[in-house]
């Protein structure tokens, strides 16, 4: 039999209190970016125009700029350069579909002259539509993680066990926006999805360890609630790290090799899993342990 | 027949349909993109196969509203949305794109997906154009000359921004009239402008056909239509009784040509002329057939991926979730051997039951879809997982084989169950009110766990029950 994980006997417990250090200055982190220098939020989300543009012959980041600027345009640029295209995002509030896609081609035709250019991607969000995207994105993620609650209260007989199950999710949630604020980059609705998948993950972990719990109360009623913690923590280690090393060598693989469209999917699902595996351990079940002993 | 045999043929015949599912999607997208543009043009795709979605096979997305405030008073929401998709959707097959998905979204949005087509003016203008044809008498009294000579002599169009007449001009406006701009002549020339009477006595609802009619001494085009009776009847007693006046053909609002009635015009037909391209006419010819949408409608939301990008994206993504599931694969064969070799292909046959069950549906497959089908693979594997740590715990106890397996199975069953069903509950919520890609996410996440739970837990349990049977002594996990 091949072994990674030995049985192994750890007092996660008594160590709760470095662990919840540990992701408050991580989340911490984060928050500050995101106080800071806020998330960078995608068109999906505040509208606008994004242009990605493929040109014939070389240009650099700078003529770009310079022909974008001649023409009256603040824009963000974004370089693909071994494909020497260019995404032109102008965000905010815009009305009519194609004005600022026709501006950007125009500053482009008029300063890079005798360099043509073909279109790769164009997206036009209106403001109404940022505005609806992001309330329904944020209206099914509340409502999925309050159907999450209600079950595991069912099923675990204990909402405080539905509570921290959602706490870690929140936890792995808030450190990967963190993350993506501190790199500064942006969120679409794609990446939405990925704080979908994590979410998913993150609970699904949490939930097999609670199942040991169950099990273990059931077969050592008297067993003091920390014991029955760290034992099943213990016990579970070894599947609940063999199963986050393969999805996370599968993520890793989508973010190195994956190609630029999904990087920043694959960034957020990156450390979204570490994050996962992490607050399946060291902030779910200690949450637990936490709330049931408070006041004694 | 016992019931293994049973639980075998159940799965074998699973993966029979499955394949037998798949046949249409592999075989279409095994022929070369001309073949299937072809097909496509004849409407012969095939219903149950795999759709890529726009973002990894290029195309365009358009979201549309409906002007609700220029809709007529007495026209319910409900109806002007389903004519107008109707209409919308008579416009696009006319062109001649092949499957394009058009749906309401909430109140008033109409989505519409163009797929292969990354240069859309010509598609936005198709369907974006309200198509309203009215016939109007023009006004020529004195007072609508002084109308349009007061607007001649403005340096400004006698419009503001939101299309309402200046109030300098509309006092000048003799009664139950208005004022509508002339169709572009050629360039350079100022902007004309008709004063109209207020009385519509016959519309473009009344049209039975349209085409493209090319003039015989110039070729230049025009757009040719006819009445049906009712309106034959109508064009016909309304000129009859306005011989030598001006009758303007009005188009979305602009006056496209204003000939003068020379006599009562009978058989319910007519030529409208302007000066179109070949193209715009046959756009025209399309949208008058089609008919004419119940109140304006706005591009809200547009969506262009060039089909190069999707494609390359689709390359990377495939490739890198490939050398993932290799890997993944291997690992399981190394650590877990033989119980390792059971779970690969429960994988595998999870891998084709999903790609099956969406083909079935006719489900589209976005990135954030195979975020999902990432997550379902995961959890798939984590039930696996489950089952085999499970039994090594069992075995180091000193359990007979026969009895760890099914002790395992029995163990694990509700940490699967629990684990599935949370993340499901998460995804019928983020089905119900998620928009795009959190729907596309969603879905496939619930085929994925259904498929997963099947996979890890039924088909690995008659895997190992098989093997049961011929009476092992040792279990190499």
């Amino acid at each position: 039999m091949m072994v990674l994980i030995k049985k192994t006997n750890i007092d996660f417990i008594a160590k709760r209190h470095i662990f919840f250090a540990i992701s408050a200055l991580l989340i911490g982190a984060g928050i500050i970016s995101m106080a800071v220098k806020g998330l960078n939020l995608g068109l999906d989300f505040t509208g606008g125009t994004l242009l990605q543009l493929r040109f014939e012959k070389p240009v650099s980041t700078a003529d770009v700029r310079a022909a974008l600027s001649k023409g009256g345009l603040e824009t963000t640029i974004q370089s693909f350069s071994d494909r020497n295209a260019y995404q032109i995002k102008v965000k905010g509030a815009q009305d009519k579909v194609n004005e600022i896609s026709d501006q950007i081609m125009a500053a482009f035709t008029a300063n890079l002259p005798g360099n043509t250019f073909t279109e790769e991607r164009r997206d036009y969000v209106g403001p109404v539509v940022g505005r609806d995207l992001a309330k329904k994105a944020l209206f099914a993620m509340v409502l999925s993680l309050f159907g999450i609650i209600v079950y595991v209260a069912f099923r675990f007989s204990n909402p405080v066990w539905g509570a921290a199950g959602v706490l870690a999710i929140f936890h792995d949630v808030a450190v990967t926006a963190g993350a993506l604020s501190i790199t500064n980059r942006e969120i679409d609705l794609v990446i939405v999805a990925a704080l979908l998948t994590i979410a998913g993950y993150s609970i699904n972990d949490t939930i097999v360890i609670f199942d040991r719990m169950r099990d273990n109360i059931r077969m050592f009623p008297k067993m003091s609630l920390g014991k029955l913690v760290n034992t099943s923590v213990n016990e579970t280690l070894s599947r609940t790290l063999i199963t986050n090393l393969t999805v996370l060598a599968v993520v890793a693989i989508l973010f190195v090799f994956g190609g630029e469209v999904i990087n920043n999917f694959a960034f957020a699902m990156l450390v979204g899993s570490i994050c996962g595996t992490y607050s399946t351990i060291a902030i779910a079940t200690p949450l637990v342990y936490q709330w049931e002993n408070k006041g004694k | 027949m016992n019931k293994l045999h049973w639980k075998i043929g159940t799965v074998l015949g699973l993966l029979i349909l499955s394949f037998w599912l798949l046949y249409p999607s592999v075989e279409w997208y095994t022929k070369t993109a001309d073949e299937r543009s072809k097909t496509e043009a004849m409407r012969m795709r095939p219903k149950r196969i795999l759709n890529l979605g726009l973002d990894l096979r290029g195309g365009t997305h358009l979201l549309l509203e409906l002007d609700v405030e220029k809709l007529e008073k007495k026209e319910k929401l409900n109806d002007a949305m389903t004519r107008a998709i109707e209409i919308i959707r008579n416009r696009v097959d006319q062109y001649g794109v092949g499957e394009t998905p058009i749906s309401r979204q909430g109140e008033r949005w109409i989505s519409v997906d163009l797929p292969g087509i990354s240069n859309t003016a010509e598609a936005e203008n198709l369907i974006g154009k309200t198509a309203l044809l009215e016939f109007r008498l023009v006004d020529t009294s004195n007072e609508a000359q002084a109308v349009l000579s007061k607007v001649d002599a403005m340096s400004e169009p006698p419009f503001d921004k939101k299309g309402v007449l200046l109030p300098e001009v509309a006092k000048l406006m003799p009664k139950n009239t208005i004022l509508r701009k002339a169709a572009p002549g050629p360039e350079g020339e100022r902007a004309r402008y008709y004063v109209l009477f207020g009385d519509v006595p016959v519309t473009g609802a009344y049209l039975e056909s349209a085409r493209v009619e090319t003039d015989q001494q110039f070729g230049t085009p025009s757009i040719g239509f006819t009445f049906n009776k009712e309106g034959g009847k109508l064009f016909e007693n309304f000129t009859g009784a306005n011989v030598n006046k001006f009758l303007a053909i009005v188009l979305d609002d602009v006056v496209h040509s204003a000939p003068v009635i020379k006599s009562r015009i009978g058989g319910g037909s007519g030529v409208i002329e302007g000066s179109f391209t070949m193209e715009e006419a046959r756009n025209l010819a399309i949208i008058l057939r089609a008919g004419a949408l119940p109140a304006p409608v706005n591009i809200i939301e547009k969506r262009v991926v060039g089909p190069g990008l999707g494609e390359d994206s689709i390359k990377k993504g495939l490739s890198a979730a490939g050398i993932g599931f290799i890997l993944v694969v291997a690992f399981m064969l190394v650590y877990y051997r033989a119980g390792g070799f059971v779970s690969d292909i429960a994988l595998a046959l999870n891998f084709v039951f999903l790609i099956a069950a969406m083909s079935y549906f006719g489900a589209t497959l976005t990135l954030p879809g195979i975020a999902g089908m990432i997550l379902s693979l995961a959890m798939a594997i984590d039930a696996n997982v489950l089952i085999l740590e499970r039994m090594r715990e069992e075995l180091v106890l000193g359990k007979p084989v026969a009895m760890v397996i099914p002790v395992s199975f029995d163990k694990a069953w509700s940490a699967i169950l629990d684990s599935n069903v949370t993340t499901w509950i998460a995804a019928i919520f983020l089905f119900q009110f998620g928009s795009g890609p959190v729907k596309g996410f969603a879905v496939t996440l619930t085929i994925g766990l259904l498929v997963g739970m099947f996979t890890s837990v039924f088909v690995t349990r008659v895997i190992y029950e098989f093997w049961l049977t011929s009476n092992p002594k040792e279990l190499s996990i």
